[in-house]
């Protein structure tokens, strides 16, 4: 399929025309979206209308925007105005926000062509997006196994080519996990980057709205399109959207890059491989890999999964049949509160409601959601620590390669561990890229992560381009 | 009410107040009083998916201003989500402070000269409002609920005391005191009938000298009526309780105020687990020197400070003096009466036609400048009016506004010239001879009752200090 | 802090969530919290003392907004998301006490 930059270029020139890039698009959709369920929504007719508008000020010689005509598809947890927007939930079936996201005004200032909603795990809590209330997603690679999780309708909109590009979010790694699943770019952006008004809450102080696309460069021009300050988000950062595209081929010459053992031990041998083989890359461009080990990440799983549901209970408490969503009806309100709940979260959402609402209880605060606050702040002196030494850390996205669907369901504890890579970023606020590289069981993609300090897209993004060099791509 | 044997009552009490801000305290939904249902309302104060709280800057300087009024420190305070399901709060949280509050450690001194300390002021945001339907519209009994975000949302501080108070009208005089500082930070409008102040009562009985006893807390007292009754009932019934050999149990409770009577709401085993835990969408407050003396330099003056410079200006200390300058304190009557005073008005009269006069018609206070006040208080004082034609005057300047000399003279009254007044006393003297017999041997009651006969003839336009020169001249 | 979660906590935990477990989820549930619990305990054996918490990956301060009225959502749109409406209001079932 062809680029975001390419459709930018072809629409702004009258090469195309976004309603023909839309067109290709709901094509795509209509192709294989029954077999696969990427899309629990598509919105043709605003996707239409925007393509229109954008089609529209080409011919009047306007600017049409950064993201001129390139469809995108939205993950369901994004609010847009008037678009059915479930968190692929019962209990939000139906409802139809009255305002949009602070990131879907920007995409529409910037051209782009929402075409619709992707399924995602219940609330974005899980790693394979088997948790829906809508039905599992495929792999578009091999649809017997899962795309990961939580954003995995966003990653396999990609991987189908669907859409160029797509927005998720990760809490945990739901960008990036299912990004390395699907063999496509995913981005977890500094926390506070991208505004989150909008983001139906998992973790607040975690989640953080990010790119899926195929290549580095569309990966960096969409983040610039949405990032930036936002009143609207009080934890938004204060500064404008950083300059990335334009550092894309930056190179790595004279960069350190820590190698992290801790982000790699555990590992199927090809994921092993395709890190070692990637840092070969990266000394070859320039950068000089230095190997090191930083042994608080082991300790990430057990506080995200004491932080995460600890938040996420309270986010959560909202989803009580008063004034929007699914009601179960009952004799008084509690009682109705009590029914809704039941029947309108899945037993993941349900466990975690309950995990984050006893470390909160009173006599377990200090013993877990207290201590897990503390390995947060170890967490975060460790990557300060490590970002003395070196500009980047290099490790795993994922233990392996996309697995079977089914295969993890009954078993949280196996399905958590997928994220183990990919925790510590999102503890610590900082930034991470996943970049497809090599190739693993079953001709399956693997892929490594790229990590950095705050605000480092820039550096992320210029090392993520050799690797996809190094790829042919 | 006096307790009986040596008992004795702890309060102490939590005011909630609403600040009069133009908008909410994390949106930008008016905050207004008596709008239509459900019209101010957005994703945030509705606490739609996604939706994320900014904090109100305003809210924030007026919680500052109440805290320096209370002589608290402003300290570094952080927001925490008190957890707990109920429907008229749209995110089954309630943002609140917890363990760092944007006030600390102050006090109040009430008229009294007694003081009470302040334990903390924090910034928290108020829930919305249900109606309840069937049964007899009280919550118990109702078979369905309405309910109306308008008031959710809205900015709260919350003042807590500390467990000082040792009586109703303590406790009284201190909800009183602080609801004009709370006027005159300009931080709320104190109408508890609209519940802009709202009272909770923590009380406990001891014996003098013993330790603290179990503590009730009496819910939502929205009158200082209620708040007096309420604890006055509560003190009792926690010393029938303990003298007839029981135990007081820790718990919440509510004030029936048709019934005068507390009765259990929630024991303290069934207390809820809030599961307070820092709000991840707001960050932390801690406003600098520079924001802090903004605040300071925009504060006016306390009540007190200006009870004592009104009291001051006083000549004799009567209770009627006393209390009259609490009635101008507490409806910011002072311009008046300290250009009066400035005039050459004497105290005591210009204290009460401010008082009474002025604030049986406060809301008319825009057609009276003070210099119309002064100029009718000085023609009373030099005996050109009676008292009766000066509350007449004002009266008409309050209504229509005008200038109360052409006002007098519209109304005819025009001074009784002293020879009519000499006529009349001397018709009167002949009338009542022996009560003339004995107010010249000496019984100065007397006095007064010629004042009254001299007022019913000249239906009130008399002056009464002149009519006693007049006696005296003829003794 | 070793975590035999018990039953009666999960049991409690739901009513405390506004959830109804059946007696099986109740049991399933048991198991899994337990898993996750012993997981962390991992952060137990750790000695902590004098570390700070983090709430707040970026210490950002005093970001407040101008105290200026912005538009508030059309009624009719509001009320058209709930449930159940009645005169302008969101209707709810009894409400069986008062707000603590
Ligand atoms: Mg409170
Ligand atoms: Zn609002």
């Amino acid at each position: 399929m062809k680029s975001a930059a390419q459709t930018v270029a072809d629409v702004a020139s009258g090469a195309s025309s976004a309603n023909e890039e839309l067109d290709r698009s709901l094509g795509a959709i209509r192709a294989r979206n029954d077999e696969l369920n990427v899309f629990l929504y598509v919105d043709e007719v605003g996707a239409r209308r925007q393509a229109d508008a954008v089609d529209e000020k080409v011919r009047r010689g306007e600017d049409p925007g950064v993201l001129a005509g390139v469809p995108i598809a939205i993950k369901d947890n994004l609010c847009q105005r008037g678009i059915p927007t479930t968190c692929s939930s019962r209990i939000l079936e139906g409802w139809r926000p009255p305002y949009s996201a602070t990131v879907i005004e920007r995409l529409l200032a910037a051209g782009a062509v929402p075409v619709g909603k992707t399924n995602l795990d219940e609330f974005a809590m899980g790693s394979s997006t088997e948790n829906s209330a809508f039905g599992p997603t495929k792999n578009p690679l091999d649809p017997t196994r899962v795309p990961g999780g939580s954003s995995g309708g966003s990653a396999a909109s990609v991987a189908a080519d669907m859409t160029p590009i797509a927005l998720g979010s990760d809490t945990g790694g739901s960008i990036r996990q299912p990004a390395a699943l699907c063999g496509v770019i995913g981005v977890k952006p500094t926390y506070g980057l991208v505004s989150r008004y909008g983001l139906i809450a998992f973790a607040s102080s975690l989640d953080q709205i990010g790119p899926f696309a195929k290549d580095v460069r569309d990966a960096a021009i969409l983040l610039e399109a949405i990032a930036g300050h936002d009143e609207m988000d009080s934890t938004s950062l204060p500064e404008p959207a950083p300059s990335l595209s334009a550092h894309v081929d930056d190179g790595v010459a004279g960069k350190r890059i820590g190698l992290v053992r801790d982000l790699v031990d555990g590992a199927d041998d090809e994921v092993v491989d395709a890190v070692e083989g990637a840092a070969q890359v990266l000394r070859d461009a320039g950068a000089t890999i230095v190997e090191m080990s930083i042994p608080e990440f082991r300790l990430g799983l057990s506080a995200y999964y004491i932080l995460a549901p600890a938040e996420a209970s309270s986010n959560l408490a909202r989803y009580d049949g008063v004034r929007y969503g699914l009601r179960v009806d009952a004799d008084d309100v509690t009682a109705m509160n009590e029914a809704t709940r039941t029947a309108g979260f899945g037993d993941e959402v349900k466990r975690r409601i309950m995990l984050g609402t006893y470390a909160l209880s009173a006599g377990y605060f200090d013993a877990y959601y207290g201590q897990a606050l503390k390995v947060r702040t170890m967490m975060i002196d460790a990557f300060a620590r490590a970002y003395r030494d070196v500009d980047l850390l290099l490790g795993a996205t994922t233990p392996s390669v996309a697995f079977k669907l089914g295969s993890k369901v009954s078993d949280p504890m196996a399905m958590y561990l997928s994220d183990i890579f990919t925790i510590p970023t999102n503890l610590s606020g900082e930034a991470a890229v996943s970049v497809p590289f090599g190739t693993g069981e079953a001709g399956l993609p693997t892929a490594v992560q790229l990590l950095g300090p705050a605000r480092s897209e820039a550096r992320l993004f210029a090392a993520a381009r050799i690797l996809e060099i190094a790829e042919g791509r | 009410m006096t307790l009986p044997g040596e008992w004795e009552m702890v309060i102490g009490l939590e005011v909630h107040t609403e600040l009069q801000t133009a908008t909410k305290m994390f949106c930008g939904c008016a905050n207004h009083f008596g709008s239509e249902p459900n019209t101010n309302v957005c994703p945030v104060c509705l606490g739609l998916p996604g939706s994320l709280p900014v904090l109100n800057e305003r809210a924030v300087e007026l919680a500052m201003a109440i805290g320096m009024a209370l002589h608290c420190t402003i300290a570094p305070s952080t927001f925490h989500r008190k957890n707990y399901f109920y429907p008229d709060m749209p995110k089954d949280f309630q943002i609140s402070q917890y363990d760092l509050p944007i006030n600390k450690g102050g006090f109040l001194d009430l008229p009294d000269a007694s003081r009470v300390s302040i334990e903390r002021a924090h910034l928290e945001e108020d829930t919305g409002k249900s109606t309840h339907l069937g049964g007899t519209g009280r919550i118990h009994g109702a078979e369905r609920s309405l309910v109306d975000y308008n008031r959710s949302g809205v900015p709260l501080v919350e003042i807590v005391s500390g467990p000082d108070i040792r009586s109703a009208a303590q406790a009284r005089a201190y909800a009183s005191e602080l609801r004009g500082i709370l006027i005159a930070t300009g931080a709320s409008d104190g109408r508890m009938e609209e519940g802009s102040m709202r009272i909770d009562a923590n009380v406990s009985v001891r014996k003098a000298g013993e330790p603290f006893g179990t503590r009730c807390e009496i819910k939502n007292l929205n009158s200082l009526r209620s708040l007096v009754r309420a604890i006055d009932f509560e003190a009792r019934r926690q010393i029938e309780l303990i003298e007839g050999g029981g135990v007081v149990r820790q718990e919440t409770r509510h004030w029936d105020e048709n019934l005068g009577a507390t009765s259990t709401m929630r024991t303290k085993e069934e207390a809820e687990d809030y599961r307070y835990f820092r709000e991840p969408d707001l960050v932390d407050l801690a406003p600098d020197d520079a924001w802090q003396q903004r605040v300071r330099d925009g504060l006016p003056k306390m009540p007190a400070e200006r009870r004592a410079l009104l009291s001051a200006r006083l000549t004799s200390s009567t209770e009627a003096q006393f209390d009259a300058v609490e009635v101008v304190i507490d409806l910011n009557l002072e311009t008046y009466v300290h250009a009066a005073l400035d005039a050459g008005v004497d105290p005591a009269l210009a204290l009460a036609r401010a008082a009474n006069e002025l604030a049986g018609d406060i809301d008319n206070l825009g057609h009276l400048s003070s210099e119309g006040f002064c100029a009718t208080l000085l023609m009373e004082q030099r005996g050109d009016l009676s008292a009766t034609q000066a509350k007449t005057v004002l009266g008409e300047q309050l209504a229509h506004g005008g200038d109360p000399a052409s006002i007098a003279a519209s109304l005819g009254f025009e001074r009784l010239s002293s020879e009519s007044l000499e006529g009349t006393v001397a018709t009167l003297i002949e009338q009542f001879p022996d009560e003339w017999a004995r107010y010249r041997e000496g019984d100065e009651k007397l006095a007064q009752f010629f004042i009254g006969q001299v007022m019913k003839v000249t239906k009130g336009q008399a002056n009464g200090k002149l009519v006693v020169e007049q006696l005296q001249a003829r003794r | 802090m070793s975590s035999p979660l018990r039953r009666d906590d999960v049991a409690h935990v739901a009513k405390l969530a506004r959830l109804t477990l059946s007696s099986a989820e109740l049991d399933m549930f048991t198991e899994q919290l337990g898993q996750v619990l012993e997981h962390a305990n991992d952060m137990s054996s750790l000695n902590l003392e004098g570390v700070k918490p983090t709430a707040h990956p970026f210490e950002l301060l005093n970001v407040v907004r101008a105290d200026e009225i912005r538009a508030s959502l059309d009624r009719d749109e509001v009320l058209a998301m709930a449930p159940d409406a009645q005169d302008g209001r969101f209707a709810v079932p009894r409400i069986m006490g008062e707000a603590p």
